[in-house]
C-alpha cells in the first residue's frame, strides 16, 4: 500500500470511503511527519494537533453515518494570514505573535464546514510581504528540494508543507504572486483565482485591491476540490462577487483540443533563466500536442507591472497596517512615555524591515504633492495593463509562460537587494493588477530544482486553468516527483 | 458688530443619521450604552475584518440631497482619511473625498431684514464617526469607548454665504428642521447627533477678496454657535484693527469662558493621504432609484409653511413656528382637522397655551398631556360659544392636569357659558341697581364705565356669561 502522505486528495477520499484508513489515522500519520520534519523545514508557525484529531474523529463519525462535506476528513493547512478562532494568527509578524483571533475567516469557516481537518498554520513572509519567506518573524522556511534554498513566498510555508508531503493541500494568498511563485519553486500546483472569487473576510489585508486567497496542492484536481469549497459570494466582503461557482472537479476532464494559448514575447526576454525558459517552452509544446494552439499575443504595458505594483501595493499596505498601533491588540511597547512614543516603539518593534520599507514607500506615494505623480499614475497604468489583457483574451483562452524567472534561490542570496527580490514576481503581478486568475503547474527541473508553468485565464475562468493543468498532468509526471528527503 | 466690516461664514454640519446599525457593521447605534458594548470586530478594526455599507445611509443621503435641491451623484466613492489617534481604530476614517454622494444644493433662510436669503450647499458626504477617549476618573491612563465608532454621519458643507452669526444659526436651524422632517436624524444636540464646525473670516466692507479664515470646531448648540461666532468675529476685527493679522487655524470655543482659543497646532499638521478605499465598491445610484426616493419625500418645511399660510390663512410668523418641526405641524393639522374652530384660533392655541405648557413641563410635543383631538374638543366649545376664551384657559389647565376632556371639565366644574338672555338680563339689572352712581355717570357720557359693568356682571356669573351678550344687554339697559 502506498503511504498515506504520498496520496493526493482524490486518492485519500478513495481510501477513506473504502475504509482502508480513517481520518484519525491519516491525521496522526501527518502530524507525525510534521513532528519529524518541521524542525528542518520551519513550514509551521503553529501545529494544532489536538484540534485536528478531534476534527478528524468528527469527520470519521460523519462518514460512518453517510454524511460529511466535500473535504470530509481531509487534512489541510492554513497560511497564518487567515484568522482562526482561538488559535494564534501571527501573519508571520512579531506584531501578532500573541494574537489569538476571536473569529474565523470565511475561508476557514467554509473549509471546516466541508469537513477539512486543519493541521496547523503555515509560516509566511511577514504580512505576506516577501518572495522568499525570509521576512517572517519565525525565520525562513526551507525548500524541501534543497534545504539551502527558499521555497519562495509569501506562501512559502504552505508550499513547502505540500511539497514535503506533510499535507496534501494548503491555503495561500496571492497579492503579486505569493501562491504561484512558491508553488513554482517547490514543484507544487498553485492557483490564485479571480479577484472577488474567494472572500477576503478574515484574511489579514496586505493590499486589498490585489489580495486573493487560493490553494497550493500537488495536483490540479486537488486544487479544484479545495477551491470549489473556498469560492463563492460572501456578504461580509463587499468586493466578493456573486457569480456562480462551477463544478471545478467535474470540468477538468474535458479536452483542451482547439483551445488557444497566448504566448507573451516579454515573458521570454533576458530576465528569464534560459534553462527555465526551455522547460516552459517544452511544456507549451506538450500542451500543443494535446490539441491546443499557441499564438503570440502582445501585452504592450506588461513591463510596467512591477513598478505599478510597487506603488499600489505599498500605498494600500501603509493604510491597512495602520490598525496595528498597540492600542487594542498586537504588540505594545512597554513603558511608553506618551502616545506618540507608544505608537512609534510598538510599530518599530512589532514590524520587520521589509514591512517598514513598504509602509514608508506607501506613505510617500500617497502624500500631498506625490499622490498624482505616483498613486494616481500607477492606477492609470494599472488600467492600461488590464486593458492589454482584455484585448489579448479576445484571441486566446489562456496565456502561458514562466511563473518565476529562476528556480529556487539560496536563502540570504537576495535578501539585501529588494529590487532583485521584487523581480521574482515579474510574470505573476500582471494577473493581480488585472484581477485575473493565475496558476502555476510543475513543468520540469533545472539542476534538481522545480520549474513552474504559469497560466493566466479570463475573469472567472478558473475552470479553464484547472482543465489545462489537469490535462497537462495526465501526460506528465513532474507533479509526482517527491524530494528525496521527504519520500 | 463693528461698522465697516463684512463677515463671511461657512458651516460644516455633522448630522448623525438615524440608522439602527452602524454605517459599515451590524452593531447597534443606540446612545448611552456601557463603553465598548456596541462595538463589534469591524468597529474595533480587528485584523482581517471588512466594512460592508449599510444601504440605509445611501437612502438617507439621497433624501437629503433631493430635499436641498442638490444633485445626488450617480457614482460616489468612499475614501480613507489616514491619521493615528487612539479612538480611531483602523488608523483611518472611511469618508468620501473627491466624489461625495450629494453635490451642489441650496436652501433658504430669513435674514435680519425679514427677506428670504439663499445659502448654497457645496456638498454633503457620508462618513463614519470615531470613538471617544475618556480621561476622567482614570489614574495615569486614558480609556477608549468605541461605541460611537462607525456611527453614520452626513457632513453637510455650505458655501461661505452667511454674513452674521444670526444667519449661521438660521441656516443651521433650517438644516436641523430638514433632517428631522426627513426622519434621517434625531438632531439631538446633547448627544452629539447634530453639531457643526464654522469657518469665519472678516473683510473690510466692499472688499472682494476674502480675509484669512479660522475654523471653530465642534459647536453643539444653536446658542453656542451664535456666541462663538460673535466672539470670533470681534476677535478677528480686534486683531486686524490692532495692526495684526488673523492666523489660519482651528480654534475651540470654551462655553464656560465664552471665548475661542487655538487648538494645538500639531493637530493640524496632518497630511491625511486620502485615497479610494479598496475594500468598498463605488456607490452607484440609478436615476430610477433617485426618482423613487423623490416620490417618498415628505412635504418639507418651506412648502408646508407656504401651504399653512394659503390653506389656513395663518399669519406668516405662526406658520413658520408651526412648521419648524414636523411633529408640531402634524399636531396643528390634526387639531385643525378635528374642529370647526378657526384655523388661526387653533394656531394661537398651539403656539400659545399648548407650547407654554410643554415648555413649562419640559415635554416634547409627542408627550403632550393634551392630545390634538382633546385640544380640538376644547376649541370646538369656544367656537360654539359653550365657553369663552378666558374660561377655555381654565379648562385647558384642568385637561392638562388629567381631569378629563373639555366637555367633562366644563360639566364637572359647571363652566358652561350663560347664553340665556333673560338670565343675563336679570344679573345686569341687579348690577345696575347696585351701582346707581356709576350708572348715572355712564349715562352722562362716561362711556368707558361699560368695562366696569361688564366686569361686575362677569364676576356675578363667575365668568360664565357670554361677554358679547353682556355687552349688548348692558348698553341697552344703561341707555334706557
Amino acid at each position: 500500500m502506498m503511504d498515506m502522505h504520498a496520496k493526493s486528495m482524490t486518492e485519500l477520499i478513495a481510501g477513506l470511503d473504502s475504509g482502508e484508513f480513517t481520518s484519525v489515522a491519516l491525521t496522526e500519520a501527518l502530524l507525525a511527519r510534521i513532528a519529524a520534519h518541521d524542525d528542518t523545514l520551519n513550514a509551521f508557525v503553529t501545529v494544532t494537533g489536538e484540534e485536528a484529531l478531534a476534527a478528524a474523529a468528527a469527520a470519521d463519525a460523519a462518514r460512518a453515518s453517510g454524511q460529511g462535506g466535500a473535504l470530509n476528513g481531509l487534512p489541510i493547512v492554513h497560511k497564518d494570514i487567515f484568522c482562526t478562532q482561538g488559535v494564534k494568527t501571527s501573519c508571520g509578524s512579531r506584531m501578532l505573535d500573541e494574537f489569538i483571533s476571536p473569529y474565523d475567516a470565511t475561508v476557514v469557516e467554509r473549509l471546516a464546514r466541508a469537513g477539512a481537518v486543519v493541521l496547523g498554520k503555515a509560516n509566511m513572509d511577514e504580512f505576506a510581504m516577501g518572495s522568499s519567506n525570509e521576512t517572517s518573524f519565525y525565520g525562513p522556511v526551507r525548500n524541501p528540494w534543497d534545504l539551502e534554498c527558499t521555497p519562495g513566498g509569501s506562501s512559502g510555508g504552505s508550499a513547502a508543507a505540500v511539497a514535503a508531503r506533510l499535507v496534501p493541500a494548503a491555503t495561500g494568498t496571492d497579492t503579486g504572486g505569493s501562491i504561484r511563485q512558491p508553488a513554482a519553486l517547490t514543484g507544487t500546483v498553485g492557483i490564485k483565482p479571480t479577484y472577488g472569487r474567494v472572500s477576503r473576510y478574515g484574511m489579514i489585508a496586505f493590499a486589498s485591491s490585489l489580495d486573493q486567497a487560493g490553494v497550493i496542492a500537488r495536483t490540479a484536481e486537488d486544487a479544484a476540490r479545495v477551491l470549489g469549497v473556498m469560492a463563492g459570494f460572501d456578504e461580509r466582503d463587499s468586493t466578493s462577487i456573486d457569480h456562480p461557482v462551477p463544478d471545478y472537479v467535474g470540468g477538468i476532464n474535458e479536452s483542451i483540443k482547439g483551445l488557444k494559448v497566448g504566448i507573451v514575447r516579454q515573458h521570454f526576454d533576458e530576465g528569464l533563466d534560459p534553462d527555465c525558459g526551455d522547460r516552459v517552452r517544452d511544456a507549451i509544446a506538450v500542451i500543443e500536442s494535446l490539441g491546443a494552439e499557441a499564438i503570440e499575443v502582445d501585452l504592450p504595458n506588461i513591463d510596467f507591472s512591477v513598478p505599478t505594483y510597487y506603488v499600489v501595493a505599498p500605498a494600500e499596505c501603509s493604510s491597512n497596517l495602520s490598525r496595528f498601533d498597540g492600542v487594542r491588540f498586537g504588540h505594545r511597547a512597554e513603558n511608553a512615555e506618551d502616545l506618540l512614543d507608544m505608537y512609534c516603539r510598538s510599530r518599530g518593534e512589532g514590524f520587520g524591515d521589509e514591512v517598514k520599507r513598504r509602509i514608508m514607500t506607501g506613505t510617500y506615494v500617497l502624500s500631498a504633492g506625490y499622490y498624482d505623480a505616483y498613486y494616481l499614475k500607477a492606477q492609470q497604468v494599472r488600467h492600461l495593463i488590464a486593458d492589454d489583457f482584455k484585448k489579448a483574451f479576445a484571441d486566446v483562452d489562456v496565456i502561458a509562460g514562466p511563473t518565476a524567472p529562476t528556480p529556487a534561490f539560496r536563502i540570504g542570496e537576495k535578501v539585501d537587494d529588494p529590487i532583485t527580490m521584487y523581480l521574482n514576481d515579474i510574470y505573476t503581478i500582471g494577473a493581480n493588477l488585472a484581477g485575473l486568475p493565475g496558476m502555476s503547474v510543475p513543468c520540469g527541473f533545472v539542476n534538481g530544482l522545480p520549474v513552474g508553468l504559469h497560466l493566466v485565464g479570463h475573469h472567472f475562468e478558473e475552470s479553464t486553468l484547472l482543465r489545462f493543468a489537469h490535462q497537462y498532468q495526465q501526460v506528465t509526471d513532474w507533479h509526482t516527483a517527491c524530494p528525496e528527503a521527504f519520500q | 458688530m463693528s461698522a465697516g466690516w463684512e463677515v463671511v461664514i461657512g458651516l460644516e454640519v455633522h448630522t448623525q443619521l438615524a440608522t439602527r446599525s452602524k454605517i459599515f457593521s451590524g452593531a447597534s447605534t443606540a446612545y448611552g450604552a456601557e463603553p465598548n458594548t456596541q462595538a463589534c470586530l469591524v468597529d474595533l478594526g480587528y485584523p482581517g475584518v471588512l466594512p460592508v455599507l449599510n444601504e440605509e445611509v445611501v437612502h438617507m443621503a439621497a433624501m437629503f440631497g433631493l430635499a436641498v435641491n442638490a444633485t445626488v451623484a450617480p457614482r460616489s466613492v468612499f475614501a480613507r482619511k489616514n491619521y493615528f489617534y487612539p479612538d480611531l481604530p483602523k488608523g483611518y476614517q472611511i469618508s468620501q473625498y473627491e466624489l461625495p454622494i450629494v453635490g451642489r444644493g441650496e436652501l433658504f433662510i430669513t435674514d435680519a431684514e425679514g427677506n428670504e436669503k439663499r445659502i448654497g450647499i457645496t456638498r454633503a458626504h457620508l462618513e463614519e464617526d470615531a470613538g471617544k477617549s475618556i480621561h476622567e476618573g482614570l489614574d495615569q491612563s486614558s480609556g477608549i469607548d468605541l461605541n460611537r465608532a462607525g456611527t453614520p454621519l452626513l457632513e453637510i458643507v455650505s458655501e461661505p454665504d452667511m454674513r452674521s452669526a444670526k444667519e449661521a444659526v438660521a441656516y443651521m436651524r433650517k438644516i436641523h428642521s430638514i433632517v428631522r422632517y426627513l426622519g434621517i436624524s434625531d438632531g439631538n444636540m446633547q448627544e452629539g447627533s447634530f453639531r457643526c464646525d464654522a469657518n469665519i473670516s472678516v473683510r473690510p466692507s466692499g472688499q472682494e477678496a476674502l480675509g484669512t479664515r479660522t475654523e471653530l470646531k465642534n459647536l453643539n448648540s444653536f446658542r453656542f454657535v451664535e456666541k462663538a461666532i460673535n466672539f470670533e468675529i470681534e476677535r478677528q476685527i480686534d486683531v486686524i484693527e490692532d495692526g495684526g493679522a488673523v492666523v489660519q487655524e482651528t480654534r475651540l470655543y470654551d462655553s464656560d469662558k465664552d471665548e475661542t482659543r487655538p487648538m494645538r497646532s500639531k493637530e493640524e499638521a496632518n497630511d491625511y493621504r486620502y485615497f479610494p478605499d479598496p475594500d468598498l465598491l463605488p456607490v452607484e445610484i440609478s436615476a430610477e432609484y433617485i426618482e423613487a426616493v423623490r416620490l417618498e419625500l415628505p412635504e418639507l418645511p418651506d412648502a408646508k409653511r407656504q401651504r399653512f399660510i394659503e390653506e389656513y390663512q395663518l399669519k406668516a410668523d405662526d406658520a413658520a413656528i408651526l412648521t419648524n418641526s414636523r411633529p408640531v405641524a402634524d399636531f396643528y393639522e390634526a387639531t385643525a382637522g378635528a374642529t370647526d374652530a378657526k384655523p388661526q384660533l387653533v394656531a394661537n392655541w398651539v403656539v400659545g397655551d399648548l407650547s407654554g405648557a410643554l415648555n413649562r413641563d419640559g415635554l416634547d410635543i409627542a408627550e403632550s398631556k393634551v392630545s390634538a383631538e382633546a385640544l380640538a374638543g376644547l376649541l370646538t366649545r369656544i367656537e360654539d360659544n359653550t365657553i369663552s376664551g378666558k374660561i377655555a384657559k381654565q379648562v385647558f389647565e384642568a385637561m392638562w392636569d388629567g381631569e378629563g376632556s373639555a366637555d367633562e371639565v366644563i360639566d364637572s366644574k359647571g363652566l358652561k357659558q350663560i347664553t340665556d338672555s333673560s338670565a343675563i338680563e336679570a344679573v345686569v339689572d341687579k348690577v345696575i341697581d347696585a351701582h346707581p352712581g356709576q350708572a348715572a355717570e355712564y349715562k352722562a357720557g362716561k362711556d368707558k364705565l361699560i368695562g366696569f359693568f361688564v366686569g361686575q356682571v362677569m364676576k356675578e356669573t363667575r365668568g360664565q356669561a357670554n361677554p358679547g351678550q353682556v355687552n349688548q344687554i348692558l348698553k341697552q339697559k344703561l341707555s334706557d
